[in-house]
């Protein structure tokens, strides 16, 4: 069998007392687009941040191409997501003050790349996310669309072998929504690209090959979002008095 | 609500049978696609009621074909099937919530959850397919517009699904507690 690209062994993370992650573990193969779904509070973000190597889990692994990276310094885990992954978050987060164009380019300039060389390799990726006439816009002068394809552009620059995406729709309007997705899957396809995209919105897991569901900082295999705990009782016994919520947390504990 | 679909497509001017089914189709791509007899059968029901009219023959070479037309009444009548507004709420009586009503209520919790899980799977993957041929950018605007009706039943059944679920537990939680 193959090495995964990336492999969570048994992660657990706590905000304090909070449990967010309970014991995770996943293999993710590359070429794959993978939705981590569940309800807010689940702790899909926080397995995000863990697998991206954002954050440390307290406990378990994360491997990337077989190779530990939860263990990593501050400084390898910082060049490692600079020339090998990609995020995307709900709000892009690009710099209101640097053009579009600008903003792509700017892993590139971090990575060592010329001036001109990276705004080329920019103005390429807004064209192929359709963006291109913006290029010179500044984020606060674009529609919230455009400012994600330009995001997306700028998480793709570098040609990463993993993407994460994080509620990357989740602030716009159904159709920009779309527009971003269906360039994401296109891309990601061209590029063999992996993809861990989180979403509660089942439209949005549409796009994935693959969904792995979380409930309550575990991984859930029914999807359904809460136990039905299993009771022997025939049909005279009811279901529903067996429905069970899950113990889900107060607070989305990853914000 | 085939024979006012005709009308519509004769409201922007006379065609052929053969036109008409290509034009259907061609709108309503992911309808059955309608069959020829079945063009002919309402078109003379259409002429019969006096809201088309035969509007010439013509030979191109091939076999002759009449085309229709839509006359003052055929248009009255398009324009009362459109005022007439469709009752917003025929799910509700809906194959699928009796059986997540018995599963919950009847079945043993085995069983409901086995067929509450396939009925998820399913639902999603059916979702995950449409959404395939919507992202493709050689899908067509018809093709697009039905596939989004699509997706978002399927869509809505999944939120009451989980909402369902939410509140048969919440009334357990209450009930017991």
């Amino acid at each position: 069998m193959t090495i995964p690209l990336l492999e969570a062994r048994g992660l657990v993370r706590s905000y304090g007392a909070t449990p967010a992650l309970r014991g995770v573990s996943l293999a993710v193969a590359e070429g794959e687009i993978v939705a981590v779904t569940g309800p807010s509070g689940c702790g899909k973000s926080t397995l995000l941040h863990c697998l991206a190597g954002i954050l440390r889990p307290d406990a378990g692994e994360v491997t990337y191409r077989g190779r530990r990276i939860d263990t990593l310094s501050e400084a390898d885990r910082s060049r490692l997501r600079r020339s090998e992954l990609g995020v995307l978050f709900q709000f892009g987060q690009l710099v209101a003050e640097l053009p579009a164009v600008e903003n792509v380019a700017l892993p590139l300039l971090l990575a060592g790349v010329s001036r001109r060389r990276a705004r080329t390799a920019g103005l390429s990726w807004l064209e192929r996310l359709g963006v291109a006439d913006v290029a010179d816009a500044l984020p606060g002068e674009m529609s919230g669309g455009q400012r994600q394809r330009v995001a997306l552009a700028r998480a793709l620059v570098t040609e990463p072998r993993l993407l994460f995406a994080d509620e990357p729709t989740g602030a716009l309007d159904t159709i920009a929504g779309e527009q971003v997705l269906s360039h994401l899957v296109r891309l990601a396809g061209e590029q063999g690209t992996t993809v861990v995209l989180v979403t509660h919105d089942p439209r949005v897991a549409g796009y994935a090959h693959r969904e792995i569901a979380l409930r309550d900082g575990q991984l859930d295999p029914t999807g359904l979002g809460l136990a039905v705990v299993g009771a022997p009782a025939a049909w005279a016994g009811p279901a529903a008095a067996a429905v069970e919520t899950a113990a889900v947390a107060e607070t989305d504990a990853a914000r | 609500m085939t024979a006012h679909v005709l009308l519509g497509l004769l409201a922007g001017g006379p065609r052929h049978g053969y036109e008409l089914k290509r034009s259907y189709d061609e709108h309503l791509p992911r309808a059955r696609p309608l069959a020829f007899a079945q063009v002919y059968t309402t078109l003379a029901r259409l002429v019969r009621d006096g809201l088309v009219t035969p509007a010439g023959q013509d030979q191109a070479g091939g076999p002759e074909r009449t085309s229709y037309a839509i006359t003052e009444e055929g248009l009255a009548g398009l324009r009362a099937w459109l005022t007439a507004v469709e009752p917003p709420a025929p799910h509700i009586s809906g194959t699928l919530l009796a059986k997540v009503v018995v599963a919950l209520f009847a079945a043993d919790s085995a069983t409901a959850r086995d067929y509450l899980v396939a009925q998820r799977a399913a639902h999603t993957g059916r979702l995950r397919e449409l959404t395939a041929i919507k992202a493709d950018p050689a899908t067509s605007l018809s093709d697009v517009i039905a596939l989004d009706y699509a997706i978002t039943h399927l869509d809505a059944d999944l939120r009451w699904l989980r909402t369902t679920l939410e509140r048969v537990a919440a009334h357990t939680r209450e009930g017991s507690g």
